[in-house]
């Protein structure tokens, strides 16, 4: 048998889907390092030597103001959600036909802009605000307060809420005593928690619903301006938005929004006081069906309008208004209330709100004050970060402390010198200030906020040749001979060649190349390289056409008819990947699936019945009975569902909350004694197995676990649900030994998994033998076998020879010839050993879950179980089945199960949903290292996964563990032939080759049916990029689906190397017991 | 001799469809208010009632399977009371199937029922009409080359399209489109008349495309 080279293949192919999962997220996860350092008042921006005529920079104590002297005691942002610049913007040209054009129903529909406009030149100003991708609102309104870029991930952000940890615009003013007000949109709520000293939220979610958001803030509105007990008043209006994505933005229902905002805008604007500002702005634009979250023109332009009682502007109005940065707000904002600006900002500020009356000169130098603080600002952040994170360019960073560091020499010599310097040189060095600050954004956004297509695109198609080249291996694995030097060695060359190549390119600076390029390039390269092989070698395959051309069109159809039968089980598989594209499905994928697999069965046993192959066999019934027993299982696990926050009128299952939230003690007792039966069951259950089969005689330390180590590991368990759901807070407290044991019993359980684990790979046969001498006595010796070759054959016989001599020995014993066979346990040598670590796990992830939870591994349990009988009972209906090929509608059934059974197991794929209490789990006082939180919440969320990724080799043992089982009920048929016995899985090691080849095709067999579900949603995730909900629904989803399949295929990779050691361990006993025997 | 019989499937097929159309209609006459997707439950009702006894008196007249040796008064009686009870049954485990796959269990039991009774009506309540409550000729037309007439083959093909048209409509509920439609179990029962009808359209067309290759054993 060749081990290593199909373990090689097989990681091979998983490290090819990874490069190509890698390659996919640079593209499309958008990350940043979020520092944790705020501003002070104290120490600001330093204070510069010399006697200037101008408004000095004073540092903390300018008056009524921290950085710079404030401006406005009061500011109102009215935030229009999707406020698209043309919709704030006059077009003369629709004005004049008549007012509202027809076509365009949103044109000119907030007259009261351009009346302030026209009328006040020097108090209102309408800009083009540029909002930077992604323009969803969520990462609009984390742009909009902290003045940096959004991303996805943003390393260091606590997962489990998006509440933005970084310092940004409101909590600087919260620190500075003023009093913020909020209405609107409750998405602020999760956002800055506890940030307003008064707040009206409003639902938000319901994208059909246009009105409730804006007449919840519109009752709100007035009252409070008028009190007057705010210094910032936010007024979030989601009508607009709403509207868009309901109706687009070209139609009348959206012509009445806009009129609507009209005139709260003209009330507002009577209702400010001179020394308030008032800002009106757009998070985004929309495209023309509404949406938004891409970076069209239609998307990221948004309006932004300013005005205020006061004369606010030196100079008239530019023809064509600017355009201006989203992320300068805050800067501007931030001065402008004489507040420290928040320390991530990237912004600019606004030079224009901060010229003062009088001449030109002194405008210019109180603009200059504004742009060193900022541009001081600034560079202290990039410093901070580049100590932090290396992901921007060092060379570029270096050339923007050295402009830096020149521009504030230059404003230092201005304000030492005594006379007022001149105007041209003053207004040189403004727009040397704001170069600066904008090649310093543009370094950052650069590397932060941009999705990368060609990655996403590369990664998809990578992803695509991945799949199709397990399912060629595994067509070829099966059809023709398999060549490991041409189909693995020569690929890996190639791959080997072409990252060199990538590297040499690098060497001589024609290529920037980073870790992920690299493997993705020597991913495509060794692919290439597979199919180029494979092609080579396709044509020296012997063709066999020739009984096909004889066919008619009746042949047509017959195998027409034939294909029709396994495209069924795919195209299941197809509507699972198809529902990946769509946010609903996605967010009722829990169903989805188990509706699928519900189905998938059905098929199966309705096929059967079709094929006549149910009828007089003695299966049919145990058939029925195990479909009806996944179907239960399938249908009781949806009780064990959690809810997404986005379908409000789902509820939770109560089953997930923990034991100790249960008030009635009777119904607490109840639960606490079901659990404990289902950790006896699952013990028992894998005891009996192992009776059955004849494992449970042999003396070998695996099996003294399962005797010994399994009732302790359930006690162990018990113990410690009996702790966490009766005790009280309090007695925790008081009793050490409390604490004690809420520690002890779980560790002990980690370590009473490790060490079972340990034992299974240390000694996995776990055979008996009972007095081989005497099973040899009654042949002829055997003869030591010299070399490989003839001890496979000695095996097989020598196994034959045990069977004999029990025969002869209990022949005439009721118990039947085939009962005493299986007490060697030699038949399932290969399944006890992997079963042993399955329960092993079991319980680890028992104890990693809520107490109720067990009912859910309970299930998983017995549906794996009627699953694999189901499979191996159909396969030995199916009499012309190869029983060394896994059909697909088996693996396509096990990998709907695990995603079953995700959902079934309380998770969700959602950051939110995630149980992290898991992470405190034997360690109650939290951790020093990350390591082991992280292994702990990762076993919790992909529980399932593992156990069914380490237990596929199972699918293809079990048909011949089986073989047993199914003699028995063909009484009539078995009792003739006695001579033919069950060697059951010896058969496996009758055909070495076979075998290895079977365990390669499976595991690539699974590996593709999991990368076809990958590539669909990582499709999702690119084409959908755009979609209101990506950053919500698919984003997550495609990096818990990434991680999943990295844990299943390691766990697979680690199953099919559990086979591989019982295997040669069974070798090493065979060697042994020949030995052994008398000569 | 097969195209007299083909045409007589079709005409059957067609009043079928008819009596199907009818439903929708007629009621509306009598009773203010109603709609398919308004009145939902009372259009199940009318439907199953109307397509069973349609079925019923259609194959009555027709005897696609003449084959009664005994005609006793007795025989008939016994003959329609196992009729029933295998309609019942047949009911009573399409619901089973359908809360297995995921429709509530006890809020809106008396929806997830009449649509058991829809289905049933047009699956077993056929097979009923045409086989007679004879479990054993079921599971052999379910098979393979189990059909052995035209009337069989039709009961192969509407069974299988109502089913598949059920299961087609439960796909649109987890959509977020709020229509009416969507609601449980309106789309699947709609799905399942569908397919009914469509599977009415297509036996006759697909016996007719095929009636060189159907070669049907004699009994
Ligand atoms: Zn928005
Ligand atoms: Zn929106």
């Amino acid at each position: 048998m060749r081990r290593w080279p199909v373990l090689a293949f097989v990681a091979w192919a998983a490290l090819l889907f990874w490069a190509a999962l890698g390659l996919f997220a640079r593209g499309f996860l958008l990350t940043r390092l979020e520092l944790p350092q705020r501003s002070a008042c104290r120490p600001g921006p330093p204070p510069w030597p010399g006697p200037g005529p101008a408004p000095p920079p004073a540092a903390a104590s300018a008056p009524g103001g921290c950085w710079l002297p404030r401006r406005f005691a009061r500011a109102v942002l009215v935030l229009i959600d999707a406020l698209r610049f043309d919709f704030a913007r006059w077009e003369p040209e629709a004005a004049a036909a008549a007012g509202p054009g027809p076509g365009r129903p949103f044109a000119n529909r907030l007259p009261t802009l351009r009346r302030l406009l026209a009328a006040r030149p020097r108090q209102a100003r309408l800009y083009r605000f540029r909002a930077d991708p992604p323009t969803t609102t969520l990462q609009r309104l984390k742009g909009l307060a902290t003045g940096s870029l959004p991303t996805f991930v943003d390393a260091g952000s606590n997962f489990a809420s998006h509440a933005v940890r970084e310092d940004n615009l409101l909590r600087q003013l919260a620190d500075n005593g003023k009093r913020v007000v909020f209405m609107g949109d409750d998405t602020w709520d999760g956002l800055f928690p506890e940030a307003f000293s008064q707040s009206y939220f409003f639902p938000s979610f319901n994208v059909k619903d246009l009105h409730t958001v804006d007449e919840g803030i519109l009752q709100h509105l007035y009252p409070t301006v008028d009190g007057g007990e705010w210094e910032l008043l936010i007024a979030h209006f989601l009508g607009v938005d709403h509207c868009g994505h309901k109706h687009g933005p070209d139609h009348p229902e959206m012509a009445k929004k806009l009129s609507q905002m009209d005139a709260m805008l003209r009330s507002l604007v009577d209702h400010l006081a001179n020394d308030t500002l008032l800002l009106v702005a757009g998070d985004h634009g929309m495209t023309s069906t509404g949406d938004h979250g891409g970076e069209s023109e239609d998307e990221v332009n948004a309006a932004l309008f300013v005005y205020s009682k006061a004369p606010l502007f030196q100079d008239l109005p530019p023809q064509e208004p600017e355009t201006v940065p989203q992320v300068n707000l805050v800067p501007t904002l931030a001065l402008l209330l004489g507040v420290p600006i928040p320390y991530s900002n990237i912004g600019e500020v606004m030079a224009d709100l901060f010229a003062v009356e009088g001449d030109a000169a002194s405008s210019v130098l109180a603009q200059l004050a504004a742009y060193s603080v900022n541009a001081w600002q600034v560079n202290r952040f990039l410093h901070s970060y580049s100590l932090a994170a290396q992901d921007l360019s060092e060379e570029k960073l270096l050339r923007l402390q050295d402009q830096f560091s020149a521009i504030m020499e230059e404003y230092k010599q201005f304000l030492a010198q005594a006379g007022p310097p001149a105007l041209p040189e003053l207004q040189r060095l403004r727009s040397r200030f704001s170069r600066y600050l904008r090649e310093a954004r543009a370094v950052c956004a650069e590397s932060w906020a941009r999705f990368h297509p060609a990655c996403m695109v590369a990664g998809c198609a990578l992803l695509a040749s991945s799949c199709l080249l397990c399912w060629v291996a595994s067509q070829v694995a099966s059809a023709w001979g398999f060549s490991y030097r041409h189909l693995l060695l020569y690929p890996l060359l190639w791959g080997v060649a072409g990252a060199a190549l990538l590297g040499l390119a690098h060497l001589w600076g024609w290529a920037g190349v980073d870790f992920i390029l690299l493997a993705s390039w020597a991913a495509a390269a060794s692919q290439c390289g597979f199919f180029w092989h494979c092609w080579a070698r396709r044509s020296w395959r012997p063709r066999s056409t020739g009984p096909r051309s004889s066919s008619g069109a009746a042949g047509l159809r017959q195998r027409l008819w034939a294909r029709a039968g396994p495209a069924l089980p795919l195209s299941l598989l197809c509507v699972r990947c198809g529902a990946m594209l769509s946010d609903s499905f996605v967010m009722a994928e829990a169903q989805v699936v188990a509706f699928l697999l519900v189905s998938l069965v059905l098929l199966l046993v309705l096929r059967l019945h079709w094929e006549g192959r149910l009828e007089d066999s003695p299966f049919s019934w145990q058939l029925l009975g195990l479909l009806g027993g996944i179907l239960a299982c399938v249908r009781l696990s949806g009780l064990f569902r959690q809810c997404r926050e986005e379908t409000p009128h789902c509820r939770s299952s109560p089953v997930l909350a923990p034991l100790s939230s249960l008030q009635d003690p009777q119904t607490k007792n109840f639960y606490y004694m079901l659990c404990l039966a289902v950790l006896v069951g699952l013990a028992w259950g894998v005891r009996c197995w192992l009776r059955h089969y004849g494992n449970l005689n042999s003396p070998s330390p695996p099996v003294l676990f399962v005797r010994w180590g399994f009732p302790l590991l359930a006690i162990c368990i018990g113990g410690y649900w009996a702790i966490t759901s009766g005790a009280e807070e309090a007695l925790v407290q008081a009793h050490p030994w409390v604490q004690l044991a809420l520690v002890a019993f779980p560790q002990s359980v980690f370590v009473l998994v490790i060490a079972g684990l340990l034992l299974v790979l240390w000694d996995p046969v776990t055979v008996f033998v009972k007095d081989s001498r005497e099973a040899a006595a009654t042949g002829g010796p055997i003869l030591l076998p010299s070399s490989q070759e003839e001890l496979q054959q000695v095996i097989p016989q020598l196994y034959r020879r045990m069977q004999e001599s029990l025969k002869s020995r209990l022949g005439e014993t009721k118990a039947g010839s085939r009962a005493t066979v299986a007490a060697y346990g030699l038949g399932s040598v290969y399944s006890a050993a992997l079963l042993i670590p399955l329960a092993l796990l079991g319980f680890l992830f028992m104890v990693l879950h809520t107490e109720r939870l067990s009912l859910a591994f309970l299930l998983l349990f017995l549906e794996a179980f009627a699953w694999l009988w189901v499979h191996s009972w159909a396969g030995a209906l199916a009499s012309q089945a190869d029983p060394f090929t896994v059909p697909w509608e088996a693996l396509i059934g096990w990998a709907l199960a695990a995603a079953q059974f995700f959902y079934a197991t309380g998770h969700q794929p959602v950051f939110p949903a995630i149980h992290w209490n898991a992470a405190f789990v034997g360690f109650q006082q939290g951790h020093g290292a990350n390591l082991i939180p992280a292994l702990l919440v990762g076993a919790n969320t992909f529980a399932s996964h593992i156990l069914f990724a380490a237990g596929c080799p199972l699918l293809l043992l079990w048909p011949f563990v089986c073989e047993m089982a199914g003699c028995q009920s063909r009484t009539p048929k078995s009792e003739t032939d006695d001579g033919e016995e069950q060697l059951m899985e010896m058969r496996l090691r009758e055909a070495p080759d076979k075998f290895s080849l079977a365990l390669l095709q499976l595991g690539l067999k699974y590996l593709s049916v999991l990368g076809v579900q990958m590539l669909a949603c990582v499709l999702a995730a690119m084409i959908l990029r755009r979609h209101l909900m990506v950053w919500k629904v698919f984003a997550p989803k495609f990096v818990f689906e990434t991680l999943g399949f990295v844990v299943s295929s390691i766990f697979l990779l680690l199953g099919i190397g559990l086979v591989m050691r019982v295997d040669c361990a069974v070798s090493l006993w065979f060697k042994q017991v020949i030995l052994a025997q008398p000569r | 001799m097969r195209h007299t019989e083909i045409k007589r499937l079709l005409s059957v097929n067609v009043v079928c469809i008819a009596s199907i159309i009818l439903t929708t209609l007629v009621p509306s006459l009598f009773l203010e208010n109603f709609s398919v997707l308004g009145t939902h439950l009372i259009w199940l009702c009318i439907c199953s009632a109307s397509v069973g006894t349609g079925n019923v008196i259609l194959y009555l007249i027709f005897k696609p399977n003449p084959s009664m040796r005994r005609n006793s008064i007795a025989h008939k009686v016994a003959k329609f009371i196992r009729c029933c009870v295998y309609f019942f049954v047949s009911c009573i485990l399409f619901h089973g199937i359908i809360v297995l796959y995921g429709a509530p269990l006890i809020e809106s039991i008396l929806e997830t029922f009449l649509f058991a009774v829809l289905l049933s009506t047009f699956t077993t309540l056929h097979c009923l009409c045409v086989l007679g409550p004879n479990f054993q000729a079921w599971l052999r037309v379910f098979s393979k080359n189990g059909a052995m007439s035209i009337w069989d083959n039709n009961l192969q093909i509407t069974t299988m399209c109502s089913v598949v048209g059920a299961w087609l409509g439960a796909f649109p509920i987890p959509l977020d489109w709020d229509r009416p439609w969507q609601v449980w179990p309106i789309s699947c029962s709609l799905g399942a008349t569908f397919g009914y009808v469509a599977g009415l359209l297509i036996a006759p067309l697909w016996i007719y495309w095929n009636r060189k290759q159907l070669t049907y054993k004699s009994r």
